[in-house]
């Protein structure tokens, strides 16, 4: 069989939500993909309130100046392997700041990257696949 | 010789009794995880949801923050495992060896049972963690709440043994003698201050998984799971694995001492039917605070308690 590590990450995702100054449009919909609608639970995909517990950080919003050291702490304080996810055209190419003196994204200049999900905002089946497909590349 | 091949043997039942009550707890997480997502309108996890948590958990880094008390920080949950698997193998024999259990058995469980919430304390506490904090002085408060109705309705088996004649206070206060009373003359369940008595220890085993409505200690929303804030990798999986062992041996307890022990088979089905009940009760109320919490306890609970006592004592 392969690496039980990784086994274990793709059949137990734990999510931790990391909102960078999104404009909740994103964050509002990772909450409906929580839902019983969507039920990723089925895959094993919790919702966890602390960056210790997660193996995956959903990112949302445009990376500016302010938010960028406390993503990257929060990327540091996650035990690895730990996926990151960027969630919404923002995370992606700036979107609509991509002029602003403010944002100096995307986010892989600065982190290792696993998907992004392009989107305003991502629908949640477009997230799940994001993150199959994030898992899928382990 | 003959106390080399004892002293293998207790071992082998502390082994072997503690790895079944993990596989076990393992499966009833299960179940409630599912029975939360039928309560939801969901279809759930599969079965081995709970294995793969606690394999992925096992294996991931273990971050410990810095200036945490590291020693403290790392040993805390071991402390709770180790007193599961204790009152794993004291249960256990009290339920399927009558004879093996010893003169007191009772009052040891009611401290192994304490000892979980204060690993959970002391970890949190080592873990230099303000949220941490918050959550050990809640999770602090709730264990002084929930012991006093817990303390006062196990009184009422023993005031039942102890009432009738020929037995002794000894007999009252040994979970074998307990079992076997209830084998004779059928389960303290069906009086008065039986029912009394299971309803409260049903609302402290809750507290004491720390089950909504009492999760007030590790509440998500309102303090990222307070007291494990900081742990992972395998020191949380050690948590996990506690809270797994205490929801197979909470409600075993409560069988053994209220319920007629695991008397046969259909044992199986009120084991069943509790676990379920817990997993209800959790699904269907909103978390408390604490105070209200602890005037839940102090105030209601502990009240009808005496009452129970009270009725015990005349015999009801």
């Amino acid at each position: 069989m392969k690496d039980p590590r990784i086994w274990g990450l793709k059949k137990s995702p734990w999510v931790y939500h990391l909102a960078a100054a999104s404009c909740n449009n994103c964050d509002i919909e990772i909450l409906e993909l929580l839902t019983p609608r969507y039920d990723v639970e089925r895959f094993g995909i919790v919702l966890v309130g602390s960056p210790r517990h997660a193996d995956a950080l959903l990112v949302t919003g445009v990376i500016n100046r302010k938010s960028l050291p406390r993503v990257l702490e929060v990327y540091e304080q996650t035990p690895k392997p730990c996926l990151v996810i960027g969630v919404g055209s923002c995370t992606c190419n700036n979107h609509v700041f991509r002029n602003s003196y403010n944002a100096v994204g995307p986010y892989d200049k600065y982190m290792p990257m696993h998907a992004y999900i392009p989107g305003c905002p991502p629908k949640p089946e477009a997230m799940i696949m994001g993150v199959v497909k994030a898992l899928s590349k382990l | 010789m003959i106390a080399w091949e004892r002293g293998w043997r207790l071992a082998l039942a502390f082994v072997a009794s503690s790895m079944v009550t993990v596989l076990i707890g393992l499966v009833l997480n299960w179940v409630d995880r599912l029975v939360s997502a039928r309560v939801q309108w969901r279809k759930g996890p599969p079965f081995f949801q709970p294995f793969a948590d606690i394999l992925k958990l096992l294996l991931k880094q273990t971050v410990i923050p810095a200036g945490a008390a590291r020693t403290t920080f790392v040993f805390a949950p071991l402390l709770g495992i180790v007193a599961m698997s204790l009152t794993a193998v004291v249960l256990l024999f009290a339920n399927f060896n009558t004879g093996g259990s010893f003169v007191g058995d009772l009052i040891v469980l009611l401290y192994l049972f304490a000892l979980p919430a204060l690993a959970v304390i002391m970890g949190a506490s080592a873990s230099r963690n303000p949220i941490a904090g918050v959550g050990a002085s809640r999770e602090m408060t709730l264990y002084f709440a929930y012991e006093l109705p817990f303390l006062l309705a196990l009184l009422v088996p023993v005031i039942k043994v102890i009432n009738t004649p020929g037995k002794l206070v000894a007999d009252g206060i040994r979970l074998g003698q307990l079992v076997a009373f209830q084998q004779a003359n059928g389960p303290f369940l069906y009086s008065i201050s039986g029912v009394i008595a299971a309803v409260i220890v049903l609302l402290c085993i809750q507290a004491k998984l720390g089950f909504v409505p009492f999760d007030i200690a590790e509440a998500e929303q309102e303090i990222m799971s307070g007291v494990l804030v900081e742990y992972s990798g395998a020191t949380l999986a050690a948590f996990r694995i506690t809270r797994a062992m205490m929801f197979v041996l909470m409600p075993l307890f409560l069988i053994t001492v209220l319920w007629g022990g695991f008397a046969n088979w259909w044992a199986v089905l009120k084991f069943l039917a509790i676990v379920v009940l817990i997993v209800l009760i959790k699904n269907t109320n909103p978390r408390l605070r604490i105070d209200q919490a602890l005037r839940f306890f102090w105030f209601i609970l502990a009240p009808l308690g005496i009452i129970a006592v009270v009725l015990a004592y005349a015999g009801l």
